[in-house]
């Protein structure tokens, strides 16, 4: 049985004083139980996430205790993307017709602040200062800048985008575009990454309702198929956060092997997309994971990016909607407003950051510590 | 010298006059790991032997923590007497990369491939006022 996402909700991404996390995820629920012409009391099962603002279930309080299957999920910034895995399986094997998939949160302000022992690791790793994602991702570009010739004006270049297109999406935070010397002359975060080169951890709501293929248009005119959902985790060797050593031979990263499986299972190739949202926490996971998903090879970001082929105008736009620069990451939401976004792009609803060309088939990357990744294909 | 103690047992030799990062290796497949480790992350074998792992190596990558973390960060340190470090990664003779903090802090001083050199640094004091220790590497031919 196939897979149809027929209800998008979102509650908007930023900072919400006067609503909990949890509140924020009821919200983006109404929303999309709204944009499928259903309610709650239809949903028979429920996948849902959040780091930060308590159990995902808690939701029925808010909602409706309708008895329902609800499941928590928690697979840190990928906890979207398995949430939405689980509810494609849970399809696809004929268990359910319908159910909801949501994720939501809400951080303090500033980076966020692990435990060593949460990640099996003891706390001089974190005393003398080793337990910064911000630290890992200065040093992942830094190699991957080193080995394949990616300039400082590229990383530029990707987060004026974001700003750009986050100023087109009436739901993200950051809705300002940046000048090249704003973010230029930014104050340096971890070399290379200055703070217009991060997302921020921040709020809000997303959610999504699925349900089998052949019952799709009895909730709305314009599902969109997922055609596959894949995680995956890290293999020996490949180069993760919160790691004290790293393996002689540096291995695939799981974002490659996610991405690999999905191309395979959707029989369709990088080729075959027209438009992406891809994990972008900072500037250089954009760049990296351009080349990771199989879009472009090794060292070919420089050209592209400065030839816009990822700009909403150009052959493959990514991160329409801005991306985690401009929408901040909400750790359980995140994943799924990127789904959210391309069914939005594929429906032909976007508005002023419209895709052009009535784009097809859409694809979702998202990856998260220490080492998991979740890719989605979707068409219409 | 003597009063000094390590942060945390066992991650390199000490007290000594020479110190060496110390970890372990799987006799069935020979990959090493730093901390040691009872069990081999390549082979899932639980065949491990301590190993030196020497304190040279050169820089594979590195970054500059520029603002002062929160917890679990634990130091004497204040905001204002903060200052920014370097933290890399640098490769051993056994080829496994270890993650550390770098004496340089300044783009300038660091550029991948440069020899480094283990050194071992105060972090801050116990109950008792002695020092406790951890190592983090320099470059070589600055200790030179």
């Amino acid at each position: 049985m196939d897979v149809a996402i027929v209800g998008l909700g979102m509650h908007p991404f930023g900072r919400t004083p006067t609503m909990s996390g949890l509140e924020q995820g009821a919200a983006a629920t109404r929303a999309a139980l709204a944009d499928a012409g259903t309610d709650f009391k239809r949903m028979e099962f429920a996948f849902g996430g959040s780091q930060d603002s308590g159990n995902a279930d808690s939701l029925v309080n808010l909602l409706g205790l309708t008895g329902l299957q609800f499941t928590n999920v928690a697979n840190g910034c990928a906890t979207g993307g398995s949430s939405l895995n689980a509810a494609y399986s849970a399809i696809k094997s004929g268990q359910y017709d319908v159910g909801l998939v949501v994720g939501f949160d809400k951080h303090d302000r500033g980076a966020f602040n692990p435990k060593p022992a949460d990640w099996g690791l003891d706390d001089w790793y974190g005393e003398t200062g080793l337990m910064l994602t911000t630290q890992y991702f200065g040093m992942k570009i830094q190699r991957y800048m080193h080995d394949h010739g990616i300039s400082k004006e590229t990383l530029i270049r990707v987060a004026e985008k974001a700003f750009r297109n986050g100023s087109l999406t009436p739901t993200a935070w950051r809705q300002t575009p940046l000048s090249w010397e704003e973010i230029e002359n930014a104050p340096m975060v971890s070399e290379p990454l200055n703070k217009y080169m991060f997302c921020s951890p921040a709020e809000g709501g997303c959610a999504l309702i699925v349900c089998r293929a052949d019952i799709a248009h009895e909730f709305h005119p314009r599902p969109i198929y997922l055609k596959t959902a894949v995680v995956r985790s890290r293999n020996y060797g490949s180069f993760e956060v919160f790691s004290p050593s790293q393996p002689p031979e540096v291995a695939s990263s799981p974002t490659v092997t996610a991405s690999q499986t999905a191309f395979e299972l959707a029989g369709v190739g990088p080729e075959d997309i027209h438009v992406a949202q891809l994990q972008d926490t900072e500037v250089g996971a954009e760049i990296m994971h351009m080349a990771e998903n199989g879009f472009c090879e090794h060292g070919e970001q420089e050209k592209w990016l400065a030839e816009g082929v990822t700009e909403l105008t150009g052959k493959l736009p990514v991160n329409t909607d801005g991306g985690c620069l401009a929408n901040g990451e909400p750790v359980g939401a995140s994943g799924l407003r990127q789904v959210h976004e391309i069914c939005v792009q594929l429906r032909g609803d976007a508005g002023a950051r419209q895709v052009a060309g009535e784009p097809k088939v859409g694809y979702t990357h998202v990856y998260g510590a220490p080492g998991i990744s979740g890719v989605n294909i979707l068409a219409r | 010298m003597s009063a000094d103690k390590p942060l945390h047992e066992g991650l390199f030799s000490w007290p000594s006059t020479s110190p060496s990062l110390l970890g372990s290796r799987c006799i069935d497949c020979g990959e090493h790991a730093f901390p040691s480790q009872d069990s081999c992350r390549a082979c899932s074998g639980q065949n491990m032997i301590p190993a030196d792992l020497g304190s040279e190596g050169t820089l594979w990558t590195w970054t500059i923590q520029s603002f002062m973390p929160k917890t679990p960060y634990h130091t004497d340190e204040t905001p204002e007497t903060f200052s920014p470090y370097g933290v890399g990664y640098v490769e051993l003779a056994c080829g496994l990369k270890v993650e550390s903090r770098l004496r340089e802090n300044t783009p300038d001083n660091l550029k991948i491939g440069m020899p480094m050199k283990l050194e071992v640094i105060p972090m801050r004091k116990d109950d008792e006022g002695a020092d406790l220790v951890t190592f983090q590497f320099c470059s070589a031919e600055e200790l030179a």
